[in-house]
């Protein structure tokens, strides 16, 4: 069984976590969609660490002898989960970043020869 | 050489065409390579793409008479030749030739490139260090990793290919439609570019050609940043063997 005290400060930490991704979602500094994550993350940590029973029971299904180290391996897991989601997110911005630098160097050309043109005719004119 | 026994010149008169020409603090050369296009071929639109330069190289290309596109940051040679290709594409060019701003490659050898694009035999045209004229030989590690990948590619798409960092190449509207929406990133993507040709099943031609000695002596590539681009590259070519064809391609008029 996992010892009390640990199983409280795992618990403080579970909701302190999750009060500052709240936090930061209340403030619009963090979007809610990247937030989900982290929510469920926090979460399960705090249910993993308040109800001692489920992670014994998750500790002794993988073959763990001190149940808190459960509680790291699975918020290990989620960790990776998060980062390689945000690769995948860096990997979308980074093909939109290209697109749009593209974008403005065409418009930005096509906008120059508008110019130059307008200014031919307004020379013309006068 | 051709069908109609009619010259090159005279087919190529009524085809829209444009030479692009991706540079990256190229200030020096640009000029000249610009000037040689046109004597070479008058009718050439040349499109300079300018890749974040801080030299003034747009400014150089525009007075020497060039169309610039000029890039808000340096997005690598990948992202700015693809700049070049959009262009060409929305503007409704029939070939593309693609030239190093570098004076790498030699303006009056365009004929060679663009004879098997006008007379219908490829997609594709690669001017090849490797096929026979010429004297050019890498060195060292450069060298092999060439061999390298220049193996592999040939594999993947079951041709022999001897030069698969060449970017001095044709493109017809059917190759340009394709390089337009979909093109790697980054160095090396001459070897990416060549495998997505075949997955496309593009007709692909390789042609000897003679290449300069760069002029300003330097390649930008460092030893650890060309392994971390042949690695990324292997894996590209790897994944790409599991990846369907998702672009829908222009068909030749």
């Amino acid at each position: 069984m996992i010892p009390f005290r640990v199983a409280v400060v795992a618990s403080i930490a579970a909701i302190v976590f999750l009060v500052v991704i709240f936090e930061l979602i209340r403030s619009r500094r963090l979007q809610e969609r990247y937030a989900l994550l982290w929510l469920i993350t926090g979460g399960v940590i705090l249910i993993l660490s308040v109800w001692r029973d489920a992670l014994r029971l998750v500790a002794e299904q993988i073959g763990i002898a001190y149940p808190p180290s459960a509680l790291f391996v699975v918020g290990f897991l989620f960790i990776l989960v998060v980062l390689l989601h945000y690769s995948t997110v860096i990997s979308e911005l980074s093909e939109r970043n290209v697109r749009l630098a593209q974008d403005i160097a065409l418009i930005e050309e096509r906008l120059r020869m508008y110019e130059s043109r307008s200014e031919g005719e307004h020379a013309a004119r006068a | 050489m051709s069908q109609s026994g009619s010259s090159l010149d005279e087919r190529l008169a009524s085809k829209k065409r444009i030479a692009i020409v991706p540079a990256l603090n190229e200030g020096e050369t640009i000029g000249r390579v610009i000037r040689e296009i046109r004597e070479v071929d008058p009718g050439f639109q040349i499109v300079v793409v300018d890749d974040g330069s801080d030299d003034g190289t747009g400014e150089v290309a525009q007075a020497a008479g060039a169309r610039v596109l000029r890039l808000p940051f340096n997005l690598g040679i990948g992202g700015a030749v693809q700049t070049g290709y959009r262009y060409a594409l929305a503007n409704g060019f029939d070939i593309a030739v693609q030239i190093d701003a570098d004076g790498q490659h030699d303006p009056s050898q365009l004929p060679l490139i663009l004879e098997p694009l006008v007379a219908g035999e490829a997609d594709i045209v690669i001017g090849s260090r490797y096929a026979g004229v010429g004297t050019y030989r890498a060195r060292g590690l450069r060298r092999v990793g060439q061999h390298i990948f220049a193996a592999i590619v040939s594999m993947v798409v079951r041709q022999s290919l001897s030069d698969t960092s060449s970017s001095f190449r044709a493109l017809n509207r059917r190759s340009l439609s394709l390089f337009a929406t979909d093109y790697p990133h980054g160095f090396l993507e001459t070897v990416e570019a060549t495998v997505l040709a075949g997955k496309y099943r593009l007709r692909m031609r390789e042609v000897p050609v003679t290449m300069r000695a760069r002029e300003q002596g330097r390649t930008s590539l460092t030893v650890p940043l060309s392994l971390f681009y042949s690695a990324k590259v292997l894996l590209a070519v790897f994944v790409s063997l599991f990846r369907r064809p998702a672009v829908r391609l222009e068909e030749e008029s």
